[in-house]
């Protein structure tokens, strides 16, 4: 190829063959991996199946039984606490975190160590937790104590422990999204603030009118990322409460990976699999359309 | 281009693939039968029997894998699914019928070795737990356990009760009975004042009187409720093995129940939200940490009940006292058993077989027995166990074994369905330890609990 003459060369080269090479890689590992996994998963949601006999087609007996499923619904509802919980509080600090890591300063290892909690792994982070906020022998429940205040079951009590597990996936993934955040920021030009500062306008307002609406695409595109991961909270509530107390923290997946694994339903795990699948795809969807993900002001 | 592409293919398949097969076990074959087990203290009895058993088989070898108990069954069950479940294991009564069902365990009867195991060479009625409804037999029996009560004699001496006194304690569902004024008695809260004195603060408990296991959800109330319930002379289904009704809904049941929970409303027991919610401390660690004076656990835990040490790392003493005397006149205790199981997916099932006959047999059972650890399942390995904790312990662990001689025991339910049992048990028996619903909320739990039975596998 390296022969190529000038002639030849102005021709319009076909490089399918070379996109193809290139292509295949992902593909055949997006093939593998998430599409066969997803159709397999959906088959299966029409039968009942324990994984070591061969599946029977049953129609719709999976969905019905989840319409009317009273652990299913709540499980979904907690579910959706949780993600309300852990998002809003998740975006509006990396937020903060990340203008001031642009405003602020430019240290690199300041930056970096904002950085570090989501290098420990989600198991690491909620054992440590775990132990952190034991109740009888927790660090964090002395301090409340030698602050004057009660002890607090964090994981143990129905009204705690989903905002505790939001906390701590809040702890773990806010320095990630604000790194995402950050390099939103560095897209906007320098120049807008300086004519803001030129004008006069405050910190405050430059944010408002400045940071905020030039940051939307990538704010949006952040928002998704961590929605669907958030819908798909499992580690923490395994390490940490196991979806108690009663049905309090038995978030969608847990409860799906109990249906399968430790009851061997999976023909009905894998239905719940697949309303969850349709729950993320609408919510993706509207947030996609609402936030107009795919128009910049900038240009 | 095509072959370039079928050998990327190929490439990305086996980097799949070697991913998965990283993670197996060590690969059956070779004469290398691989065994599991969760109870680490029993590992090293274990291992002495496979040295023996390799000695007396050359070209077999053991391979044991210890695993923590929730850990030990997931591991399992991704290891049926995945073919990488051992050759043998230690199988519990809660789970071999699932097991059964899903057609992951081998009919010893089938296995020449195994064929001829019988029923008498075991504590009365181990055995006969281990046979499925085809009446075929899959776990040869190696150990037992029943329920007493471990205490903290320092504790009781500064209480003013008298350890020996112990054994006639008596309970009643009314008021709790001689049983109920120990433990109130043995409650002290943060002023220093006793349960069952003026002035007790139920909300700031310094130390219980009786540790708490958790609501027993799990295993049918093993080392939290089933002493109480078994000696109002109640049984957790009709028939035992394979009921086919469920007694939830009994008042001799909730009755009990309510008083049983009612000490932690009383401030005699520690909360749900006080031993950590779905993550307990043990009875053990309540002890040990003063959080408790007296707690029901397993005969399994005497080793570690006898380990315990205090800040400074000093031996604490620990006594035993049988569960209390209840309304039929006599004590209860639940009798469950072990067995070891051989896989339907082993390579090499006659000599899994030779290896779980020989720990059925009697040279592995003295030489667990002499281990101390457990109560193997024949009477020979019991006596050597009961001796080893006498001599060497200075413990008198009758307690445990008085209720086998004195037939006091019921046995553990063996059901089908026993993943569904626990799934919907387990929070519905929380929400009431919790007091988010009440005794009676387990009626409805009944009711579900039998329409198992109609949309049974």
């Amino acid at each position: 190829m390296a022969t190529a003459t000038p002639e030849l060369r102005r021709k319009p080269k076909d490089d399918t063959r070379l996109a193809i090479l290139f292509i295949a890689p992902a593909l055949v590992g997006f093939l593998v991996f998430m599409i066969w996994p997803t159709l397999r998963g959906i088959y299966l949601s029409f039968t009942k199946f324990n994984l070591l006999t061969p599946p029977e087609f049953n129609g719709f007996d999976n969905y019905v039984r989840m319409v009317q499923d009273p652990v299913f619904w709540n499980s979904l509802k907690v579910t959706v606490y949780y993600v309300v919980i852990n998002i809003a509080l998740q975006t509006a600090l990396a937020l903060g975190i990340a203008v001031m890591m642009q405003r602020l300063t430019k240290r690199t290892w300041l930056r970096g160590i904002v950085l570090t909690p989501y290098l420990v792994s989600n198991v690491v982070a909620a054992l440590v937790f775990l132990w952190i906020l034991d109740y009888q022998l927790g660090i964090g429940n002395k301090v409340l104590e030698m602050i004057g205040m009660d002890r607090i079951a964090f994981l143990a009590d129905s009204n705690w422990v989903i905002p505790t597990i939001a906390l701590i996936n809040v702890w773990r993934h806010v320095g990630y999204t604000a790194l995402l955040i950050f390099a939103g920021l560095q897209t906007i030009p320098e120049t807008l603030y300086e004519a803001g500062r030129t004008d006069g306008a405050s910190e405050i307002t430059m944010f408002r009118r400045i940071t905020l609406p030039l940051l939307r695409p990538i704010l949006a595109l952040v928002l998704i990322i961590t929605v669907v991961g958030s819908f798909q909270v499992f580690d923490t509530v395994a390490v940490t409460t196991r979806g108690g107390p009663v049905d309090s923290s038995r978030v969608l997946q847990y409860y799906i990976y109990d249906m399968a694994f430790g009851r061997f339903q999976f023909g009905y795990a894998s239905a719940m699999s697949v309303a969850l699948l349709v729950v993320l795809i609408v919510i993706t969807f509207l947030q996609y359309r609402l936030t107009r993900a795919e128009q910049s002001d900038l240009a | 281009m095509r072959t370039r592409l079928a050998a990327l293919l190929s490439a990305v398949l086996v980097a799949g693939c070697g991913w998965s097969g990283a993670d197996a076990p060590t690969e059956a074959g070779g004469g290398t039968i691989e065994y599991w087990l969760w109870d680490s203290g029993q590992q090293p009895g274990y291992q002495k029997c496979a040295d023996a058993f390799a000695k007396e088989n050359p070209g077999l070898r053991v391979h044991i894998s210890q695993y923590g108990w929730d850990t030990y069954w997931s591991k399992l069950t991704a290891g049926f699914i995945a073919d990488t479940a051992p050759d043998v294991f230690t199988d519990h009564l809660a789970k071999f019928a699932q097991f059964v069902d899903l057609n992951v365990l081998r009919p010893l009867d089938d296995l020449p070795p195994t064929a001829d195991i019988n029923d008498g060479d075991y504590q009365e009625g181990l055995a006969e737990l281990w046979k499925g409804q085809d009446g075929k037999r899959y776990g040869a029996p190696k150990d037992w356990d029943t329920i007493a009560m471990f205490y903290d004699p320092a504790a009781l001496e500064d209480a003013g009760i008298d350890p020996a006194t112990l054994k006639d304690l008596t309970w009643n569902p009314q008021d709790g009975g001689t049983f109920e004024k120990a433990v109130a008695h043995l409650t002290v809260d943060a002023n220093g004042i006793r349960g069952d004195e003026q002035g007790f603060d139920k909300n700031n408990v310094r130390q219980y009187g009786i540790g708490s296991d958790g609501a027993g959800g799990g295993g049918w109330g093993q080392t939290q409720w089933s002493n109480f319930t078994g000696s109002a002379g109640w049984q957790v289904t009709d028939r035992n093995p394979w009921g086919t009704r469920f007694n939830l809904d009994q008042p001799a049941f909730q009755d009990t129940l309510t008083w049983y929970f009612g000490l932690a409303r009383k401030g005699y027991m520690p909360s749900f939200a006080e031993i950590g919610g779905n993550n307990p401390v043990g009875p053990d660690k309540q002890i040990q940490s003063g959080l408790a004076a007296m707690a029901f656990d397993g005969s399994w835990k005497i080793s570690t009940f006898t380990g315990l040490t205090d800040t400074a790392g000093n031996k604490l003493e620990i006594g035993i006292a049988p569960t209390p005397i209840g309304p039929t006149g006599k004590r209860a205790s639940m009798f469950n058993g072990l067995a070891d199981s051989v896989t339907s997916l082993s390579k090499q099932p006659e000599n899994a077989a030779k290896w779980v006959k020989f720990m059925s047999g009697e040279e592995c059972q003295n030489i667990i027995g002499e281990s101390g650890v457990v109560f193997p399942a024949r009477p020979a390995g019991t006596e050597k166990a009961i001796a080893f904790n006498r001599d060497e312990r200075k413990l008198d662990v009758t307690p445990f074994t008085d209720q086998v001689k004195d037939k006091t025991t019921f046995l553990f339910p063996v059901t089908s369905n026993a993943a569904d049992i626990l799934a919907l048990m387990q929070p519905r028996m929380d929400a009431v330890y919790i007091g988010d619903a009440p005794v009676s909320s387990l009626s409805t739990l009944n009711d579900q609990l039998n329409d198992l039975f109609k949309v049974a596998q």
